[in-house]
């Protein structure tokens, strides 16, 4: 199960796409999906998925468990910048930050996260690096 | 409108301690009260600075003291909490409302890395709310825009350790070498543990009073300013889950500097000391440039040139910053207040500037919060 419900598209069709928002009025894209348009306030907003591909620009790596999180470490960290003009925070499959590299092509990918007390996998959104298969 | 005054300041050192946050504060509000000179009934309002040091706190600081009686506002902005206690306590001074308030911040934090309500508990789950990776992608930035390599973050930590060791308020009081901050272990690369304050315990105070009835000399607060974040960045201290492909929104603390500097008549030029705010090495760099101190790309520049060094152009942190003292929220922004009155009386020992005349202490942090005070003499 999705660690937050919204974020991440269920269906038959596009599935595990990204589900951010868009504004009619400033023609701005925003993520996580809102209600009201973020940067000018607008209730003219959409919901837009976003593109599953983008490139590198920034990265690091997370060594230690912070608060609240009970996966594994070192997990990697970073923003993806999407071709709609979207910068995106997002963990990274790749850990070691030697190996990624600015502009780097990425892809959209759902990754265990953790299995809950009750026994449930949760997963969550994160890119991997698109030029290594 | 009236000008504003420092009238007294005192400081818990910053630090881990059996004391309660509540004695902190009373220790810091005495010690202000004393130089300023006054007792029950000589001030008319309070604001207490905390985040994390739960209800009514500045009440029970000044409850302890029997200097109840007076409004005591509770004030929370984050990093910022202790700037936003002075900023309302200067402005009812303007405003002609008190001749003498009392601005006081406390907080006692909790070890390791700060634990923020501001996060959705989901957002902790997903690994995407551990404070210093947002650091660290600031950080990488920052050194692929301005020059700043590794190094410089190291010798940005030699610089306020150096400075830290004559600061008897100070958590950490030895000096360290580049080696040593480079040995330390990686929190989030390019961030290495020595690299990043401590979340710590502390409490700072400061009585402000009308200028007209300070003493001749007494140094001033000639401006003050506090802003949130304009909405666009995917980094920066409003810590957003994305943001827009524009590197142009002025942060915050641009915003900030930006109003304190036209309400106190100066330009980043005339600065003759800084405590700025370096939770991390490199943000304390990127401040150089969000200050005006240097134009945006040159913070690297500004350090080569030993500027920022204490005898440079604009000493910055002589106090041994965050990253010497450890960060208490509340009371980090009345800290540096503290610092800067004292090297503007020239009371400030081995760690003092020579002559300065404007001073200027910058904080930012979750909100966004950023908070910039200028002081002079």
């Amino acid at each position: 199960m999705p660690v937050h419900e919204g974020l991440v598209h269920e269906g038959l069709v596009d599935d595990g796409r990204l589900v951010g928002g868009h504004c009619r009025s400033c023609q701005r894209p925003h993520f996580p999906e809102l209600s009201t348009c973020p940067y000018c306030s607008s209730d003219e907003v959409e919901r837009r998925l976003l593109s599953d591909t983008g490139v590198l620009w920034g990265w690091t790596a997370v060594t230690a468990a912070p608060p609240g999180y009970r996966g594994e470490v070192p997990f990697g960290f970073g923003v993806v910048e999407l071709p709609e003009g979207l910068r995106i925070i997002t963990r990274l499959t790749e850990a070691d930050p030697a190996a990624l590299r600015f502009g780097q092509p990425m892809r959209l990918a759902i990754v265990p996260l953790h299995v809950d007390d009750g026994g449930a996998g949760v997963t969550t959104y994160a890119f991997e690096p698109a030029d290594e298969r | 409108m009236t000008a504003v005054a420092v009238a007294g300041v005192g400081i818990h050192p910053f630090g881990r301690f059996d004391a309660t946050v509540t004695e902190m504060g009373g220790h810091a509000v005495k010690a202000a009260l004393t130089e300023a000179g006054i007792r029950n009934g000589g001030f008319q309002a309070a604001f207490c600075g905390a985040a994390y040091a739960g209800v009514a706190a500045g009440h029970k600081v000044l409850g302890a003291l029997g200097l109840t009686g007076m409004p005591i506002l509770d004030v929370e902005a984050g990093c910022a909490s202790g700037a936003a206690a002075l900023l309302l306590g200067a402005q009812a001074i303007w405003a002609g409302q008190y001749d003498t308030v009392l601005a006081y911040g406390i907080e006692k934090m909790p070890k390791g890395i700060i634990r923020s309500s501001f996060f959705e508990p989901w957002r902790e789950e997903a690994g995407l709310a551990a404070t210093p990776s947002y650091f660290a992608l600031r950080a990488q930035r920052l050194m692929r825009e301005s020059g700043v390599t590794k190094q410089h973050l190291a010798e940005v930590v030699v610089k306020n350790r150096a400075n830290g060791a004559h600061n008897p308020d100070a958590m950490f009081r030895k000096p360290v070498t580049a080696e040593d901050v480079l040995a330390s272990r990686v929190v989030c690369e390019p961030l290495h543990l020595w690299m990043l304050c401590s979340p710590n315990e502390g409490a700072a105070a400061v009585v402000l009073r009308r200028a007209d009835l300070a003493g001749p000399g007494a140094v001033r607060l000639t401006g003050i300013a506090l802003r949130s974040h304009l909405p666009g960045a995917v980094l920066g201290e409003a810590t957003p889950m994305a943001g827009l492909v524009d590197d142009d929104f002025p942060s915050p603390t641009a915003l900030a500097a930006t109003d304190a500097y036209e309400q106190a008549g100066v330009a980043p030029a005339d600065l003759d000391v800084v405590e700025c705010q370096d939770t991390d090495a490199a943000r304390e760099l990127l401040s150089y440039e969000e200050l005006g101190l240097c134009p945006r790309g040159d913070a690297a520049k500004l350090f080569d040139e030993g500027a920022t060094q204490m005898g440079g152009r604009v000493p910055v942190n002589p106090s041994g910053g965050l990253l010497s003292k450890g960060e208490p929220l509340g009371a980090s922004a009345l800290g540096q207040v503290v610092e800067l009155v004292r090297q503007l009386r020239g009371d400030a020992g081995p760690r003092q500037v020579d002559g300065p005349r404007v001073a200027l202490a910058h904080v930012v942090g979750r909100g966004a919060n950023a908070a910039v005070s200028i002081l002079a003499r």
